[in-house]
């Protein structure tokens, strides 16, 4: 029976289910199949700390969320249109966001009254009216999945087991995604095992059939490839990224790259990343902690290295001291902070940019650090360049603050051209660059470049160029250990200078702001920039000019961005903190910037900042409850 | 002079003869008349030349105390880094540099207080650091408190009623921690320091040194029972490789294994000559060098064993990262960056 089409300009879908239940592999493989099929897509995977937290419970929901269209989206999307809930914990934690008339596909099997005591369900919202508003299909995922697999020589556990398949294939028929690339994924996965994978692919194509032959769905959904700028693509991760982003620009530099790490989610997957590319010149050194990470990444970078840390927030508070270490040898070394909720352990799993007052001044004495901030999954590997770009070129560590939300989340990336990639290449000192009193050729180790105030890298087995450094104050010129008080004001001075003057190597802050008319701006940094997007794009379909700017670097901030500021007459910060970039902002333009602020581990609802901005505007404010970024593209 | 040290057959070798002067810096030393490190400087310094490398593959590094000003003094690659993170700091650049003789110098309260998670892990890993510990049982450069290594009841500026932690025994500590090559010697001999010295670079992975460094002003005579010319030979056990272990005057004591396992100190004319204990530090057993370790009196010091404690072989941490990265092939070429970009799944967007 041939089934009706329906054309879709875009579609969010939420699997949820328990941690075991495989809801990031089922959304993972979606997602690669919409990648291929050429949409756009944004997700957000949203998972408990714990491994695998008391099963059925609300605190043990892990769930997956895409957001795929047929044109450029900027977010995951702020409600699904459809939810996948494996049992009533997905249910009940996810329900609530769902958009109305949504469509909910339910594992029945879970559902018994054991099941829904547990997460308080009075009675079976499958069997009351609770659920009236929605497009309810209710479908005993597990026993179908036993019931195709009761061939298969093997436990019924493991058929089971395989329920995460069969859902995957019953929404690949339901949106019209490819399943090939699924099939090689678990040839590969499963290829020890032969009737585990033979299983899990019967198990995807019963979904599959499911959908095609019962009349459980009247419709199947189309959702048109979208019309990116041209080029070749694939879908990306931030961690992803960001390795990639390091090993480029190790590369590009000529030298080695050097990770020296200790495992802290979200961060730990560039470690794991990095270190399957040695050819690459790559060596990782999982430390026996976060200072001794930094400190062989440092160590690394004093022999030639280029030197990276990765941590989240409660990392960075253990490598301070090392980092202001850093600051006083004035070398190059990169610091990657994927941000998390904290304080101290605080949320692990999810996404916060509450790090960026302490990546600013989170060290003793004044010990300016240059930081960097990608916007998106795919940017966090141009991002890793230019750390690396900036700490080789001024011999200064420098921080890149990314966060959970990019770091777990994908979208489409044009893969750039190797050959288009940034010249990094270094030099090393080999030769003494001054004289003594009597003539006689000398080399002096804080003798600065009077251009960018960097001083020589002139790394151990260069003869003659012998000279030590350290911590203590040291005398301008020489590098030796000098408290002289006017050296110290002039050193203090001078540190803050080489950081202040990168103002000048990185481009200007850009505005956006299709009509030049916009009076308010918003500015973001970091991971906000998708949900600043989307919302300033409602706000404009809304009939109100406004005027998006996003900064990349944080410190030093781009020249004009001062006259950016002033140009405005109110400015929104919208961030995932207390105010953290308002306070920057406030502090050095003397500009009476808002923030708009929100800390729940997740990114922000574009919907929500619409409803910010649109506040902050002179006329008359619409109805918002029928603005979604989807219904005004 | 110069030998030839499979350890150092990364590290290039100069033709040129180099003395002790060749490895003093321009910078005035500033540590208190009298103190310790004096000695061991001269010691370095005297013996750098003997390994017949060139200067500039030579780095130390150190941490914060008296001891780890030591780098400045050194016409080496040197760097002078924060309070215990010098271990941290020496992997990174050895492992990263295979051509450096990589130097680490700190002191008790650097290594086994604020430092000790980096030294035990330095040591399991066998990362190639030739690791001094100068061990003065004191705080130096902050005026006077206790160290991890102080007696029992110290009384200091932090701990007027006495202190109550009960010390670390570094070369216990490092021989429980797996270190391939431990050992003891005096600050004051320089012949035995120089000949340990020697033992440690031709070493390959960590090879920890504690020396017993005298600090005049605030522990002055800290170790004088194996100082004093008059009574030190009774108390001070030299460890020998494949000797009997004897000492005492003129060798009337010795150490034994008892039936029941444990090493014990015998009147040598209480047993048979061939009851001694044959000290042998490749044993691949640490268990003998640490009952050697644990013999000494610590109010008396009496039967303080010095020398190499244990000298086995294991591969370094550094040569089997190195085997690695040559194990995973030819260096990547640029069409090689292009495919990890690319990844398995692409489309493409005209």
């Amino acid at each position: 029976m041939a089934k009706e089409r329906t054309r879709r300009s875009d579609v969010i879908i939420r699997f949820a289910g328990d941690s075991g239940d495989g809801m990031q592999l089922t959304g993972d493989r979606f997602t690669s199949a919409t990648a291929s099929f050429g949409n756009d897509l944004s997700t957000l995977p949203d998972f408990p700390a714990e491994i695998r937290a008391p099963a059925g419970t609300l605190p043990g929901v892990s769930a997956f969320q895409i957001h795929f269209a047929d044109h450029d989206i900027m977010t995951p999307g702020d409600a699904p249109d459809v939810l996948v809930a494996m049992n009533p914990a997905a249910l009940k934690a996810n329900i609530g966001d769902l958009a109305r008339g949504g469509t909910i596909i339910v594992n029945t099997d879970e559902f018994t009254k054991r099941a829904l005591q547990k997460v308080g369900y009075d009675s079976d919202p499958l069997a009351d009216d609770s659920l009236a508003s929605y497009s309810l299909h209710a479908i005993p995922l597990t026993s179908l999945t036993v019931g195709a697999l009761e061939s298969f020589d093997i436990t019924k556990k493991e058929a089971e087991r395989a329920k995460n398949m069969f859902a995957l294939g019953l929404l690949s028929w339901l949106y019209h995604r490819p399943m090939d690339q699924t099939k090689v994924f678990l040839t590969e996965k499963f290829g020890k095992k032969p009737e585990i994978l033979a299983a899990n692919l019967a198990a995807l194509e019963a979904g599959w059939s499911f959908g095609e032959t019962t009349e459980t769905f009247e419709v199947q959904y189309e959702v048109r490839p979208a019309a990116l700028p041209g080029g070749t693509y694939r879908n990306i991760t931030g961690n992803v990224a960001l390795s990639y982003g390091l090993v480029a620009a190790a590369r590009c530099s000529g030298l080695g790259l050097f990770l020296g790490s200790y495992p802290i989610t979200p961060a730990s997957d560039i470690l794991h990343e990095l270190s399957r590319h040695k050819r690459f010149g790559v060596t990782t050194f999982q430390a026996e902690d976060e200072i001794a990470g930094i400190g062989a990444a440092l160590g690394a970078a004093y022999g030639g290295a280029i030197g990276v840390t990765t941590t989240s927030g409660p990392g960075l508070a253990l490598k301070s001291e090392t980092l202001g270490l850093a600051v006083a040898l004035e070398l190059p070394l990169v610091v990657i902070d994927v941000q998390r909720g904290g304080p101290s352990t605080g949320l692990p799993t999810k996404t916060e940019q509450a790090d960026l007052l302490q990546a600013m001044f989170g060290r003793n004495g004044e010990a300016p650090v240059p930081i960097v901030a990608p916007q998106s999954p795919g940017d966090c590997f141009f991002a890793a360049l230019e750390a690396v770009r900036i700490a080789t070129k001024y011999r200064t560590p420098v921080l890149l603050l990314s966060d959970g939300y990019l770091a777990n989340g994908a979208e489409p990336w044009r893969i750039p051209d190797v050959a288009d990639l940034p010249d990094l290449t270094v030099s090393f000192t080999t030769e003494p660059n001054d004289t003594d009193a009597d003539g006689n050729p000398v080399f002096q180790p804080f003798l600065r470049d009077p251009q960018t105030l960097a001083r020589p890298w002139a790394v151990p087995g260069t003869a003659g160029l012998e000279h030590r450094i350290g911590g203590i104050e040291k005398a301008d010129v020489t590098g030796a250990i000098s408290y002289d008080p006017a050296n110290h004001d002039h050193m203090v001075r001078t540190r803050q200078a080489k950081v202040d003057g990168i103002a000048a190597d990185i481009p200007p802050l850009v505005v956006d702001d299709p009509t030049g008319e916009a009076d308010v701006l918003v500015l973001g940094w970091g991971s906000t920039y998708g949900p600043i997007a989307a919302a300033c794009r409602m706000v404009r379909e809304a009939g109100h000019p406004v005027a998006q700017a996003h900064l990349r670097h944080l410190n030093p901030f781009p020249a004009n961005t001062g006259d950016v500021l002033r140009r405005y007459r109110r400015v929104i910060i919208p961030e995932m903190n207390l105010g953290q970039l308002s306070l920057l902002i406030r502090g050095t333009f003397l500009v009476d910037a808002r923030p708009v602020t929100q800390v729940r581990g997740l990114p922000f609802r574009s919907e929500d900042l619409a409803e910010a901005i649109l506040a902050e505007m002179p006329a008359e404010q619409p109805d918002m409850s029928t603005l979604t970024e989807e219904s005004l593209t | 002079m110069t030998t030839d040290i499979p350890a150092l057959e990364l590290v290039p070798r100069t033709d040129e003869k180099q003395s002790a002067k060749d490895f003093k810096s321009d910078q005035e030393v500033r540590w208190c008349p009298g103190c310790g490190d004096y000695a061991i400087l001269a010691a370095v310094q005297g013996f750098l030349p003997s390994l017949g490398l060139k200067r500039e593959n030579i780095v130390f590094v150190s941490g914060i105390g008296c001891s780890s000003r030591f780098p400045y003094y050194l016409d080496t690659y040197g760097v002078h880094s924060i309070h215990g993170r010098a271990p941290a700091i020496a992997t990174g650049l050895s492992v990263s540099r295979p051509d450096l003789s990589v130097w680490v110098i700190t002191g008790d309260g650097d290594a086994l207080s604020i430092g000790g998670n980096h030294l035990i892990h330095a040591l399991r890993r066998n990362v190639n650091l030739k690791i001094l510990l100068f061990n003065n049982r004191i705080y130096g450069l902050t005026k006077g408190q206790y160290s991890p290594t102080s007696e029992v009841g110290k009384i200091t500026k932090s701990t007027p009623l006495g202190s109550l932690d009960y010390p670390f025994n570094p070369v216990s500590l490092a021989l429980g921690a797996e270190a391939t090559f431990v050992a003891r010697t005096i600050d004051s001999d320089r012949k035995h320091l120089t000949s340990v010295l020697a033992q440690a670079a031709a070493h390959e992975g960590a090879a920890l040194v504690e020396i017993y460094q005298n600090c005049n002003i605030f522990n002055d005579g800290a170790f004088e029972p194996l100082k004093d010319a008059g009574i030190r030979d009774e108390h001070l056990i030299r460890l020998e490789a494949g000797q009997p272990i004897r000492f005492g005057v003129d060798g009337h004591r010795g150490v034994v294994r008892g039936s029941d396992g444990q090493v014990r100190v015998v009147e040598v004319a209480d047993v048979a000559e061939s009851d001694l204990l044959v000290h042998q530090p490749g044993a691949d057993d640490p268990g003998v060098a640490f009952a050697l370790s644990r013999l000494v009196d610590p109010e008396t010091l009496d039967k303080t064993a010095i020398g190499v404690f244990r000298d086995v072989a294991r591969p370094s941490y550094d040569r089997q990262v190195r085997e690695q990265l040559a194990a995973a092939g030819e260096p990547a070429s640029s069409e090689d960056l292009t495919a990890l970009l690319q990844g398995p799944d692409t489309w493409t967007v005209v």
